[in-house]
C-alpha cells in the first residue's frame, strides 16, 4: 500500500483508540503483560514480593485480561488478514544475502532484548510512547521519537553489515 | 461524547472487545504499510527506503488533527485522553537503548508482531528476545529504580511547554513533516539500493 495511505489508515486506528478508550496504541506493553503473567504463574511468591511485578497483581485480575493484551492479540489477527489478502503469508527468515541465518537470528534476539528493555524504561515503544505520545502532543512522545531515531542513526554505522 | 469507555460505564467484556478490534485494525495497518519486513524498516537508517518516516508522521498528524476536530465539535473530551508522562532521564535513555535495538533487530515491538503474524521467524526470535528484555527490566528494577523514576515532569504537553496553542503547534508539525517527506524522497533516490528494494 502507498505509505501515505497506510499512514492515514494507521492514524484513523489510533484516533479510534483515543475516541473509544481514551488511550493510544501499544505493543511492548503486551509483551510485558505476557512476561508478568508467566512470572506470576511460575513463582507467585517472587512476583508478589517484587516492587515491579506486584503492582500488576494488586486487583487480583490476570494481567492478560487487559485492554492492551487483547489489542496485541488482535494485532496478530489483523496482520494475518492483511498478509493473506496481499499474498505475503510465508514462513521465512528475512535477511541480507550477505549474512547467515544464525547471525540474523542472533541479532534479532539481541535487538529484541535491547528494544523492550528500553521500552520499559521509557514507558512505551515506538507505538505507545512515540506515535501515540505525539498524537496527544506529549513532550514524552516527541523526546522518545527523537531519541529512538537519533540513536538508531548513531548506531547504524556499526551494524551496517547486517543490512547493506 | 467520548472517550466512550471513560464517560459511560461499559461492561468489561466490551472494553476488551474494543481493544481486540482496535488491535485488528492496528495489525492490518502496519502490515499493509510494509512494516512486516525488517529490511524495509532498516532502510530508514540507510536511506534506501523511508516508508517508516512517511507512515509514522502521516499517522501521528491524522490522529492529532482528527482528535482536535472531534474536540472542537464537542465530540471528544481531550482532557480525558491519556497523555504520556515525562521522566527526563528515563525517556531519553530508554529511547537511546530502543534505537540500538531497532538497528540490531530491524524491528520495533509493533512491527515485530506484524511480521510474526505473516510467518517471519526472525520476528518470532526478536519477540522472544523482547520478552527476555522485559524480564531483565523487572529483575533489575530495584537497581535502576532511581533512574526510572527520576526527573518526573508529569504529563507535560509540548504546545503548553512552548507557549503556543495546540492549533499553532499542529501547523508547525505539519510543515516540518512535509519538509521531512521531501528530504525522504530525495534520500531514497540518493541512497537507492535496487538490489535490496527489488527483493522487498
Amino acid at each position: 500500500m502507498n505509505p501515505y495511505i497506510a499512514g492515514i489508515l494507521l492514524g484513523l486506528v489510533l484516533l479510534a483508540a483515543m475516541f473509544f478508550s481514551g488511550r493510544g496504541l501499544g505493543a511492548s506493553g503486551g509483551l510485558k503483560y505476557t512476561v508478568v503473567a508467566a512470572v506470576g504463574a511460575i513463582d507467585k511468591e517472587h512476583a508478589m514480593k517484587s516492587p515491579y511485578y506486584s503492582k500488576y497483581f494488586e486487583d487480583g485480575k490476570s494481567p492478560l485480561k487487559s485492554w492492551l493484551a487483547l489489542e496485541v492479540l488482535g494485532m496478530i489477527l489483523g496482520g494475518f488478514i492483511s498478509g493473506a489478502i496481499s499474498g505475503r503469508l510465508k514462513f521465512k527468515i528475512e535477511k541480507s544475502p550477505k549474512i547467515s541465518n544464525n547471525k540474523r537470528l542472533l541479532f534479532a534476539f539481541l535487538g529484541g532484548v535491547f528494544f523492550v528493555y528500553g521500552a520499559q524504561l521509557a514507558r512505551g515503544c515506538t507505538s505507545g510512547a512515540a506515535l501515540s505520545g505525539m498524537a496527544v502532543l506529549s513532550v514524552a512522545g516527541f523526546v522518545t521519537m527523537i531519541s529512538i531515531f537519533g540513536s538508531a542513526y548513531l548506531f547504524a554505522w556499526f551494524f551496517r553489515k547486517l543490512w547493506i | 461524547m467520548a472517550p466512550l469507555s471513560i464517560l459511560s460505564e461499559l461492561p468489561e467484556w466490551l472494553n476488551l472487545l474494543i481493544g481486540f478490534l482496535v488491535g485488528i485494525g492496528f495489525g492490518f495497518a502496519l502490515e499493509q504499510a510494509g512494516f512486516s519486513s525488517s529490511r524495509k524498516l532498516a532502510g530508514m537508517f540507510y536511506g534506501y527506503d523511508t516508508t517508516v518516516l512517511k507512515v509514522f508522521f502521516t499517522a501521528a498528524i491524522v490522529a492529532l488533527v482528527g482528535s482536535q476536530l472531534l474536540s472542537y465539535f464537542g465530540l471528544l473530551n481531550l482532557n480525558l485522553v491519556f497523555v504520556n508522562h515525562y521522566y527526563l532521564g528515563a525517556t531519553l535513555i530508554g529511547g537511546t537503548i530502543m534505537g540500538a535495538g531497532f538497528v540490531m533487530g530491524g524491528f520495533c515491538p509493533g512491527t515485530g508482531i506484524s511480521a510474526l503474524s505473516i510467518g517471519k521467524i526472525d520476528a518470532l526470535v526478536f519477540l522472544i528476545g523482547g520478552m527476555l528484555g522485559a524480564f531483565l527490566f523487572a529483575e533489575t528494577y530495584p537497581i535502576i529504580q532511581t533512574l526510572a523514576l527520576g526527573g518526573y515532569k508529569g504529563p507535560v504537553r509540548i504546545d503548553e511547554w512552548m507557549g503556543v496553542s495546540s492549533g499553532v503547534f499542529t501547523m508547525i508539525l505539519i510543515i516540518v513533516a512535509v519538509g521531512l517527506f521531501w528530504i525522504a524522497e530525495l534520500a531514497e533516490k540518493k541512497y537507492s539500493r535496487k538490489e535490496i528494494t527489488s527483493d522487498l
